[in-house]
């Protein structure tokens, strides 16, 4: 699949004024929010990524299921090993 | 006629190969070696055991010998035995491929192996480890004075040539089956190592990761384990079972493969309830990793994720006895013949058995706190892994060496093996059922008078079972000699493996087989040559 | 093999071309699960330093460690370009774009190690020459493991990226080019995260 130069040059902007969204963000006093609204740019932009960089949203129900797995895995070893330390 | 193995007789024909079955062979020999050398550490242990007083060896060699049996068995024969080798051989062939999706990364995987196989020897004789196989901070971090660091990177670059294959094994699988080779008509075998290969390819990079903290944390002392820094060793354990217990699935996941493959074709009938084992594989590897808790019930994880991962544990049994069950059902008014890689499947569904119940008392946390790092643990984990895997790949090499070589096995000498192996292997671990029971703690040289008797009877039966392996290897090596040679499909078996000739040729198959039943299916087979 | 043609394992060139795209991926998901390790240790330990985390996060310069974001997005943003020169079959513009990756990687590298150096020098490297308040050794301890292994990967894609450029000499791969890319962009991923959880810590007190 190519993608469009101009689909990924603005996939590019978005990225920078992400980053500079998230840099001034951590300078107000959200509480706990400072990280929620961290960790949301930061997602936003790793989705921005997979999808349009590495064409992840013109890929396969497969390639799909193996970018989805991984985060699935991730899942479970974050999980059960927090339900540990959270409930200690 | 031209095959695989007199296509080329020069060492780079060996060793620059691509070939999948030539690289199958590669394994055969790399991961026997470290059979002989984990059985030697065994030996001395057991050697060792024989007498209540610690009189052969001192308590700091004795640490020694059963990390090294551990280490080398358990990361450089029983995880990648079946994968490397039977797998390696097989996968292209079952789905009627020419090789596996990437043979030079294949290639690859075998020199990472034989890398890490020397980083593991160096480490042994430059004076070893005694961390036990787990590797457990901050022991392993800060106290021990082994070669802990040498024996990590053994484990991680193993760890890559296991992700490798993995990978190789799932892309394989995915995209170069045959016409008509639908996933509900796959070999079981192919699902199991399907399965299997998915475990290669999500647990193995986390113990990758532990391992190299541990290397740094030795190194640099820069790590996140050590409690001086505010580091946590508990962390250091989730880590490490997160990838170590569905390393036991690694281990037996591939086995129940190829006893659903031995089952089938030696009953002449169907599997079944195809679609139960088949999903079984890939329920036994979802739920592999949700349980890897249940080796810390002690260790001060909070009450309430130890019942989490007791609940959890009791789970994997499900998908465990749906193979069984069905196993036996094949079983059932079938035409059975004990040929000697049925004798080691049968014996593998009792030893399974077995340790898949003791399993079940190890799961329940009000047990497991009494039998905790005691024999029982040992037995239960030998019955898995001995009883299981170690039968399983001594019957599917029994069943597709006349594949592998075009020579036949001498029957009378097999099953006399597979009988010394299962009474040899039962009289070494039944006894540490009890002694466990009795409150004999692992990992200890010395041991009190009363248990002499229970430990002389292993050590007894653990001579018997070195028999049964010896034998194997001078008849299988004396067969390569035999002038007689023996048909394609010598056991009447369904399967496109058996659709080529003995040795398969270079490319696997003369023409791209076309698929158009189902796996199993007896009525049309040929009639066994072997009655 | 020549340019159209396939390897002998494979039916044609579309089957290959797939088996490659899906094996990065299967290697980017144990990708995910490695640096999952080292997460999850953040994460753990964060929970327990709630405070000595927002600390030691201020020892870390928010200036170079968002330059070097913006440096990185950029080499994400030629490398998608070479991408499509590769799929376009332009070679040179492939080789252009290749370089200028591989130097942005270079600029990423120079400016991590320039951080590593302040870091020596202020006595903040975990161990017994840490001379800050001992509770933040273990912020440092993930700090470093964490961005010298993402900085190791860096390395590795540095040296993809010759390699690659060596081969667009001589012929436009697109498979090889579009493998390289899902690894070059999943390091940056990697970094996406590394950044808030490291630089962004607390700087509103």
């Amino acid at each position: 699949m190519i993608v469009p130069r101009k689909l990924t040059a603005a996939v590019f902007v978005a990225l920078l004024a992400l980053t500079g969204s998230s840099v001034g963000a951590a300078y107000l006093d959200l509480g706990v929010f400072n990280t929620i609204l961290a960790l949301a740019i930061a997602g936003v932009k790793a989705s921005l990524v997979a999808l349009y960089f590495m064409h992840l949203r013109y890929s396969s129900k497969l390639v799909w299921l193996f970018a989805g797995g991984s985060f699935f895995w991730l899942g479970i070893l974050l999980a059960l090993t927090l339900n540990d330390y959270l409930t200690r | 006629m031209k095959h695989y193995l007199n296509a080329g007789y020069s060492v780079g024909s060996w060793l620059l190969t691509r070939d999948h079955k030539r690289i199958a062979i590669l394994y055969l020999l790399s991961v026997t070696f470290f059979f002989f050398i984990g059985g030697a550490f065994a030996t001395l242990v057991r050697l060792e055991l024989m007498t209540p007083a610690g009189d052969l060896v001192i308590s700091e060699t004795y640490n020694k010998l059963f990390t090294m049996h551990g280490v080398a068995m358990i990361f450089f024969f029983l995880i990648p035995a079946i994968p490397t080798v039977i797998g390696n051989f097989l996968v292209p062939l079952m789905i009627g491929a020419r090789d596996l999706a990437f043979p030079r990364l294949n290639l690859a995987s075998w020199y990472l192996f034989t890398a890490a196989g020397l980083l593991a020897l160096g480490s042994i004789i430059f004076g070893g480890v005694d961390t036990g196989w787990t590797f457990y901070t901050p022991y392993s971090t800060t106290y021990a004075n082994t070669h802990v660091f040498l024996m990590a990177a053994a484990i991680f670059v193993a760890g890559f040539s296991s992700i490798l294959t993995g990978l190789n094994f799932v892309v394989t699988i995915h995209k170069m089956r045959a016409p008509g080779l639908t996933w509900s008509r796959l070999p079981l075998f192919i699902w199991s190592t399907y399965a299997t290969a998915l475990l290669f390819v999500i647990a193995t990079p986390v113990i990758g990761i532990t391992l190299a903290l541990i290397a740094i944390e030795r190194l640099l002392s820069v790590g996140i384990f050590d409690p001086a820094l505010g580091g946590d060793p508990l962390l250091f354990q989730h880590l490490f079972w997160f990838y170590s217990h569905p390393a036991v699935y690694i281990m037996v996941l591939p086995a129940l493969g190829v006893v659903s493959e031995l089952v089938a074709t030696f009953s002449r009938k169907r599997i079944f309830g195809y679609g139960f084992v088949a999903g079984s594989s890939l329920a036994i590897a979802i739920l592999g990793f949700l349980v890897w808790g249940h080796h810390m019930f002690v260790s001060g994880q909070s009450m309430y994720a130890g019942m989490i991962f007791s609940i959890l544990s009791f789970l994997v049994a499900i998908p465990s006895s749906i193979k069984v069950l069905n196993w036996t059902a094949t079983l059932y008014r079938g035409s059975i013949s004990l040929r000697t890689p049925m004798l080691y499947a049968i014996g593998f569904m009792g030893l399974f058995t077995i340790g898949g119940l003791t399993g079940l008392f190890l799961a329940t946390l009000g047990i497991d706190v009494h039998v905790t790092d005691t024999y029982f643990v040992v037995a239960h984990f030998h019955y898995i892994m001995v009883g299981g895997t170690v039968m399983a790949y001594m019957g599917a090499l029994h069943y597709w060496w006349p594949k592998m070589t075009g020579r036949s096995y001498p029957e009378a000498w097999g099953k006399l093996s597979a009988l010394i192996i299962f009474i040899g292997f039962n009289l070494t671990f039944f006894p540490q059922f009890i002694l466990g029971y009795l409150g004999m703690p692992r990992r200890y040289h010395a041991y009190p008078e009363e248990f002499q008797v229970l430990n002389v009877l292993s050590t007894a039966g653990a001579s018997i079972l070195g028999v049964g392996y010896i034998f194997p290897m001078f008849y299988f090596i004396g067969s390569l000699f035999a002038r007689k040679k023996i048909g394609d499909n010598p056991w009447g078996a369904t399967g496109l493996e058996w659709r080529t000739s003995s040795p398969p040729p270079e490319d696997n198959f003369r023409e791209t087989p076309v698929v158009t039943e189902e796996a199993y299916d007896f009525a049309k087979a040929e009639e066994p040559e072997l009655p | 093999m020549t340019e159209r043609g396939h390897a002998p394992q494979f039916d044609d060139l579309e089957q290959q071309h797939e088996a490659a795209t899906l094996g990065m991926w299967v290697f980017l998901m144990t990708e995910v699960l490695f640096f999952g390790g080292l997460f999850l240790g953040y994460i753990v330990y964060r929970l327990a330093h709630e405070r000595a985390f927002a600390q030691a996060s201020s020892h870390l310069d928010v200036a170079l460690g968002g330059i070097n974001t913006a440096v990185l997005i950029t080499s994400s943003f030629t490398m998608a370009l070479a991408v499509h020169a590769a799929q376009t079959e332009r070679r040179r513009r492939l080789f252009v774009f290749l370089l200028a990756t591989m130097a942005l990687g270079c600029v990423f590298l120079a400016v991590k190690g320039l951080e590593y150096a302040h870091k020596f020098r202020e006595g903040l490297v975990p161990g017994p020459r840490f001379t800050h308040e001992p509770e933040q050794q273990i912020f440092f301890s993930l700090y470093f493991v964490m961005t010298g292994t993402h900085a190791v990967h860096m390395i590795i894609g540095v040296g993809v990226m010759i390699g690659l450029m060596a081969l667009a000499l001589r012929r436009s791969h697109a498979a090889a080019v579009e493998n390289a890319g899902l690894y070059w962009h999943f390091v940056d991923i990697v970094w996406i995260f590394l950044f808030p959880l490291f630089y962004l810590v607390g700087r509103h007190r």
